[in-house]
Formats: C-alpha cells, structure tokens, sequence
C-alpha cells in the first residue's frame, strides 16, 4: 500500500521527535515512500504515450528511430544503451528499472538513481539539485527531469551575466600612470 | 591683579601679537589662508557627493587621507625626541626649546585628526566615537584605543605648554610639580600614540603586508627621525627673524639623535626586505608591487626608490659630523629626511597594504586634485595654528611678552633687548 | 541617477532634508539612553522602525516595511557552496543585487565570482573576476563566487571603533547603517573583501525596489556607510532560502541550521569533501565550499 507522505514532513516531524534515523537519507524504497513532486516536465501533448503505443507491435531491435521520436538524441551512455533501456516495452506509459520493475514517470528519480545513486542520496538529503522553499521546513523538491533532460543530461552552456565595472577614478578613466 | 584681569591682558596681548607682523608673516599667512579656504571648498563638495570624489574604492578603501594621518602621529611623536634630554638627562641647551617640539606636537595631533575627520563617509556622525555620548569599541578596536591616546597625548601636551608659557607671561615659573610628572608622562604617551598607530595596522590578519610583528618598532624609528626636521627648520628661522638665541649644540644633538634614529629604520627595512625576498612566499607580492611594481602596474615604483634614496641621503649627512654642522647640507638633510619618511610612511605604507587587495584585484590607486586640495587645507591649518601660537610663544620664551609690560602698555617694538 | 518627483523637486534636497531630520530622530532617539538599535527596548525600536518606513515612503513613493525579526533559537546559519557545479553565470550575483536594494551605480555587488583555471586550483592571485566570456563555463575554468563568509571568529566586528557592526545570536554579521561612522576599518580588516562601501548617494531605481526589507539587512542604504551580504536577514529568519540560493540555476547553492543535524548543511559537512577560504586566518567562515562529486 504506497503511503502518500512528502519526505519533507517525515523529517520535520522526526526532527521534531528527536528521532535522526529518518534524517539520514533513506534506504531505497520498496515503493511506500513518495515525495511530493510537481508533475513530470512532459512535452505538450506526448503522454499518455499509450494513445499510439497501444495499437502498436513491440520493435525491440536496437535502431535509430526514423518514423516518429526522431527529435530526440540520445547521448547518455548511447553507446551501450538505448530506448528501451528505460522504457518499458509492454506498456510505454511507465519507465522499468535494470530488474524489470515498473516505475512511473512521477518516480523517474529512482529510475536515474540506479547508476547514479550518490546523485540519488544526494538529492533525497536535500543536497543535489536547485533548492527552493524554506529551510526549516516544507523543501521543494524537484524531479531530476526537470532539470536534466532525460536523454541528453549535461547542461548546456550559458550566456553569463554581466561582469562587474572595475573600479575606477572620480574622472571615469582607469588607473593612468601620474 | 585678578585672574579674569590676567587672561583678559593675555587675550588681548596676543591678538596684538598675531595682527601684527612683517610682510613676510603676512605672506605666509595669506599663503596659508588661501590654502585653507581651497580645502575648505573641496571638502564642502566631498562632503556633498560622497567620497567617490577621492580615488578610493573597495580595493583601496584608505589612501592619502589615511596615509598623511600616519605621518603625522609620527610627527607628533617626535617632540619626545627633545623632551627626553632635556629632562631626563636635564641637558640645559634643549631645555629652551622643548617647547617648541610641544607646540608641533599639538598641531600635529590637530592635523591628525582633521585627516581622520575628512577620511570617514559620515563626519555627521563623528560624537559616536566619544565615550557616553556615543559608543567607544574600547578595548576592542585599536581605532578606539587611538582616539583617546591621541585626545589624552594632546590635552597633556597642550596643558603643558600653555601652562608653562601663561606663567612665564604672569613673571612666574612654572609649577615643578605639574609640569614635570606631565610632561615625564608624555614620554611614553609619544611612545604610546605611535605603538597604537601601528597597532592599528599591525593587527589586521587580513593584510600580510602589514600583519608584521615590525612595524611598531619601525612606526617609532621613522617618527623619531622625521618629526624633529621640522624643529630644526624652526629654530633656524627663530635665530633669524626674532632675537631668540639657541646654542649651535642643541641643533646639532638633535640632528645626531636624528642620525640614529634613521639608521634605525633603514635597519628595520632592511630586515623586512630580506624576510619578504629570501621567504619568497605568496606574500612577497605586496612588496614587489612597491619596489617594483606588478606587471603593468608600477605607480609607485618611483616614489618607492625616491625614499630610499632621501633616506639613505639624509642618514649619510646626518651622520657626518661636519655635514650636520654645515648648514647648508643640515637643511637639505632635514628636506630629504622629512620627504623620505613622508613618501614611505604615508603611501608607502597604505597603498602596498593594500594594493592587490584580498581576494588579487590589483586597482592603482594615487591621489584626485580633491584630496590633494584637502590635505593641503589641513596641512595648512596645521602650520598656521603653529604659526600663531609661535607668534605668541617667542614673545613670552623673550620676556617680551610679560604681563607687567602689558599692564604698562608699551608696544613691543619698543622694548630693549632682553637676555631670555 | 536618481529619480526625480512629479514636481521636479530634486531629490537631493528632499533626502537632505529627509536625512536630517533622520540624524536629529536618530540622535534624539539614541542618545536619551541606549545608542545603537540593537540595544535601544523594544516599545523603542519599533518606533525607530516606523520613523524608517515613514521616511523610506517618503523617498521611493510605496510603502516600505522595515521587519526588526530576531534570530530563531537553535539556530546557526551556515552556507554551503559546491565548486564542482558553478558555472559562473552570475544569476546569483543580480538576484541579491535585486533582493537586497543595493546601489545600481555606483555598482555596488555584495556576491563576486571569480574565475580560476583547473590547473592552477583555488588561488586568488591568478584569479579573474571581471571574466565575460560569450558562454560559461569556459574550458578547463571553474568559479569560485565570494560573499560574506559569517565569520564565527570575525576580524571586522573587533576593529569597528563604534561597534556598529556585530555578530547575532544566529551568526549572522550584521551593521548598524544608522550608527556606522564609514571609516572603513572593517573593510581593511577583511581577509574575504566582503565588504562595501557606498562612495556616493546609492542609487536605486524605484521600480526595482524591494519593499520587504529587514533593519540590519536589505533596507536601502545610505551614502557613506559599510554594507555586505546578511545571508539575506529579511528571508532567512522567517524561514526562507537567501534569494541566491533560489536563483542558482545548477543548485550548487546550499543553506542551512548548523544545529539541526537533520539539515542539508550538515550532509554536506558530514559527507562531503569541504574547504574554508584562508583557514590559517582563524577566522572560522560559516561559507563552506564543497565538492559534490
């Protein structure tokens, strides 16, 4: 039975209590514990992705995708993976772990957590990822894919904002010889 | 006569005294108006904009004003350089003239704090650094510290010598003992008011440059072999336009003390260069921004040398006997020693501190017109309070100035020639 | 410049005035009894509070709320940095520029970046914070932003000769804008360059102020006086992030209780590699840089 409760409140609460086990980061769920998220950065219009997946034969030969899907460029660990790695075949509403499990796109985080379980306890302790909300209580917490882009994950760079003046005399010319 | 009667003479007697003088005191004094009244208006337009007029920023937050402050205390220090023969060793020539080296000290210290006076951002809140009024940081901040030795080493230096000169006005001698317990005082207070100065700078981790265990004894040597080259301009002037009389001897003592006192701080410099160069550590940059500048940035290398060069001048004729006792050479000595330790205590010792500041940013700082238009109004005041109370002074240390005379109306000029 | 009003009356004038009257309350409300803010009683201050806001609508036009919020209990404010994700954009620097009503010109930045080459590692002296590439990070760089390191050990407090700067009970290092004298003492002493003066009469454009503001902290500052970051005062002692950890894009921004071992300071102490800037200065820093990976 999953237990709606933001992870947030636990360690308030056992903060409260005095209790620091819950503090530490958790050990992997068995699926009871859930965080409350906002919804997965879905693109306009692309899930439910069984509205065409339903009717559709399962390809599993590894390929580039030409007829649909072909926006997105796979460049995570391309080389030894591919599609539906992560995805589940049978039913592409859902993600699968290396095991098989189903997860939803609303738990993707234990999804990317598989290889990259530091980043995973990281996060859960409140320490990867944007951090927004209030410090001694309610944190925001944000899915891994709202940041990272699921297929290409490395941040891209950005223009940065502008340098600071260097100071300079009541003249407004800089520091000249006398 | 009465008390009130008494001050009243002495009031108006040295109003006479200072309306009235040859064309040459005019002279200087109109010089040192005009002065005044320029830095009366830069200051006006500091204070109005804020002192991004001057050439400080975050990188460089303290500068002339700062510097020129640090001169000063030194100077004001070096009256101790004559107090301590006289009257420790009761050495009778520089008896005479101690006076004098107290009347410098207390327009220094005047200048010293008119230099702090224009330096911070909010002079409107100047009573908060007195105690009960405001809130002194004291024992704390070492500023704190400086604002009461500097007040304290000026109300004993002025105690004294007003009161030795008022008495000397009535026709009585001073009070033994007030004034020797006091002016026994301010031998370690001149001590104190440098030690303290330096502290200031001394105790700041954040500025290696200056966090050296150095500095104060370095502050004390470049003080006592500076302050006194005034005085000795001084007492050369008095020989020559008043009829005060000092022995050949005490100048040239002095002078010598002077020699010793230089040697001194070429040693300590000596001994900070080797440290910086041989330990060769990170540190060394604020040196190498002195002496030789940092890549592009080298606006003080020249003043830098030009130091080293007056100082070591000023030691090698100081310590020639028959250069000190060449008047011609005493006097350039006295220039170049009074430019050598001005160049490298004033900037020389702020803008290296500083200079590439925390955190590498390397931001060449040297003076505006404004601040040099300030500190030359302060310096100024400084030499006309001195100017006046010498005007007064002389008079008395002659016995022309006395109260029976006053009482009798006869104007001064008229006055027989008196042995002092 | 400074805006001027609808009747053209310079601002100049009306500040000076405003200014004024603002030593003479200033004067009259300290100098009957206790002198700085943080000593003068309760019922007291929020009247010197109220004679803040009162003046600040005067100038910019909206109402203006001067907070006087004490620290929680329990409570020791820590930051955390991690040198291993900042890329440099300086998001962080204009979202405290913007959240604590600093001066636009002259600049006046409480947050600098600087840029530093991977091979040489953390070393200031080769150091660039004026860097402006087309995109960052820039190849074989990382960024090292400096802000107010809330000493435990502060080197500035002791030197002020008026105590108008002083460490609170949540460690924050706060000042005083209506006792500091600008000396500029704290800012020599100052291993970090943390601190900043305002040289001239700040400037800031009314449209961006904001009103929300704290006495020690973020409220507009005026001409003459040290100023640095507060760890956003106005924000964290009602329980929310500083404005430039909420900005940082990459989140290598972290804040938090040092006491509550169940923060994410206290992760990062426990679990990652951390770094102090000059830690022989003793001047015990609660900015931790961290290395998340």
């Amino acid at each position: 039975m999953r237990k709606a409760l933001p992870l947030a409140l636990l360690m308030l609460g056992s903060a409260l209590a005095g209790d620091d086990s819950a503090g530490r980061p958790a050990p992997p769920p068995a699926g009871e514990e859930r965080l409350e998220l906002p919804p997965p950065p879905f693109s306009e219009g692309i899930f439910p992705c069984s509205n065409c997946h339903a009717g559709m034969t399962v390809n599993r030969t590894r390929r580039a995708l030409t007829e649909m899907h072909e926006d997105v460029q796979l460049r995570h660990d391309e080389q030894h993976r591919w599609c539906l790695d992560c995805h589940d075949a049978a039913d592409r509403d859902w993600l699968h772990l290396a095991s098989g499990e189903r997860v939803s796109f609303e738990e993707s985080y234990r999804l990317c957590g598989q290889c990259h379980g530091e980043k995973l306890r990281d996060w859960r302790a409140g320490v990867h990822g944007r951090r927004t909300g209030e410090w001694n209580g309610q944190k925001k917490y944000l899915l891994c894919a709202h940041c990272h882009n699921p297929h290409q994950p490395r941040f891209r760079p950005m223009a940065p904002e502008p340098a600071p003046r260097p100071p300079t005399r009541p003249s407004g010319a800089k520091a000249v010889r006398p | 006569m009465s008390t009130v009667r008494l001050f009243a003479r002495f009031t108006t007697g040295s109003l006479r005294l200072v309306l009235h003088g040859s064309a040459t005191y005019w002279g200087w004094t109109s010089a040192l108006l005009v002065l005044i009244v320029s830095g009366a208006f830069a200051y006006a337009r500091q204070v109005q904009t804020g002192l991004v007029v001057t050439a400080m920023r975050d990188q460089v937050s303290w500068g002339f004003y700062i510097g020129n402050f640090t001169f000063l205390v030194g100077v004001a220090a070096a009256a101790v350089v004559l107090v301590i023969p006289a009257y420790v060793y009761d050495w009778k020539p520089i008896r005479q003239i101690v006076v004098y080296g107290e009347l410098l000290a207390v327009s220094a210290i005047v200048m010293c704090l008119l230099f702090v006076f224009v330096d911070i951002g909010r002079p409107d809140r100047f009573w908060h650094l007195f105690p009960f009024v405001g809130h002194l940081n004291f024992p704390t901040s070492l500023l704190a510290w400086d604002v009461l030795v500097l007040n304290i080493y000026f109300v004993v230096n002025f105690a004294v010598v007003t009161h030795i000169l008022y008495r000397a006005f009535t026709g009585r001698p001073y009070i033994k003992g007030v004034v020797v317990p006091l002016v026994l005082l301010s031998i370690p207070m001149a001590v104190g008011i440098h030690t303290v100065t330096a502290f200031l700078y001394n105790g700041l981790a954040a500025r290696p440059y200056w966090n050296s265990s150095i500095l104060a004894p370095q502050f004390l040597a470049s003080a006592f072999c500076s302050g006194p080259a005034i005085l000795l301009f001084l007492l050369q002037l008095l020989r020559r336009f008043t009829r005060f009389e000092i022995d050949d001897e005490a100048i040239w003592k002095i002078a010598e003390l002077m020699a010793y006192a230089m040697f001194f701080n070429l040693f300590l410099h000596g001994a900070e260069a080797f440290k910086e160069y041989y330990s060769d550590t990170e540190h060394l940059l604020y040196t190498r921004y002195w002496y030789q500048g940092l890549g592009e940035h080298r606006t003080m290398v020249p003043y830098a040398w030009a130091a080293v060069a007056l100082n070591v001048m000023a030691f090698a004729l100081f310590i020639v006997p028959a250069a000190r006792r060449n008047w011609v050479t005493l006097n350039l000595g006295c220039l170049a020693i009074y430019s050598g330790v001005y160049i490298e205590k004033g900037m020389g010792l702020i803008i290296p501190g500083l200079t590439p500041d925390t955190l590498g940013d390397i931001y060449e700082y040297y003076p505006t017109l404004a601040e040099l238009r300030v500190a030359a109004g302060i310096f100024a005041i400084g030499f006309l309070i001195f100017t006046l109370m010498l005007k007064v002074a002389v008079p008395i240390a002659l016995g022309e100035f006395r109260v029976d005379r006053e009482a009798r109306g006869r104007a001064l000029d008229q006055l027989p020639l008196q042995p002092s | 410049m400074t805006d001027r009003d609808q009747d053209g009356t310079s601002p100049s004038r009306r500040e000076f005035v405003s200014c004024a009257a603002g030593a003479a309350a200033g004067f009259i409300l300290t100098a009957c009894g206790p002198k700085r803010l943080f000593e003068v009683p309760k019922e007291r201050l929020q009247a010197s509070l109220a004679e803040l806001e009162r003046q600040y609508r005067e100038t910019y036009g909206t109402a203006v709320t001067v907070a006087g919020t004490p620290p929680i209990p329990g409570v020791q404010f820590a930051y955390a940095l991690d040198i291993s994700r900042c890329i440099g954009c300086r998001r962080c620097v204009y979202a405290c520029v913007e959240e604590n009503n600093q001066s636009r010109d002259p600049q006046v930045h409480w947050i600098r970046v600087y840029a530093m080459e991977k091979e040489k590692g953390v070393d200031f002296q080769h150091a660039n914070p004026y860097y402006d590439p087309p995109q960052v990070p820039e190849e074989g760089h990382f960024y090292v932003p400096v802000q107010c390191q809330q000493c435990e050990n502060p080197p500035c407090t002791k030197v002020c000769p008026v105590g108008a700067t002083w460490k609170e009970k949540d460690g924050i290092v706060v000042i005083d804008y209506d006792w500091c004298i600008g000396c500029r003492y704290c800012m020599a002493a100052c291993p970090y360059g943390a601190r900043h003066f305002n040289w001239a009469e700040p400037t800031l454009p009314k449209a961006e102020l904001n009103p929300n503001t704290h006495y020690l902290g973020n409220r507009p500052r005026p001409k003459g006086v040290v100023e640095k970051c507060t760890f956003c005062i106005q924000r964290t002692r009602v329980g929310r992030y500083p404005a430039c950890v909420e900005a940082c894009p990459v989140g290598a921004r972290k804040f938090g209780n040092l006491l509550d071992p169940q923060s994410e300071i206290r992760y990062i102490i426990d679990h990652k590699r951390i770094l102090v800037l000059k830690e022989d200065l003793n001047t015990v820093p609660k900015f931790f840089y961290f290395y998340a990976t």
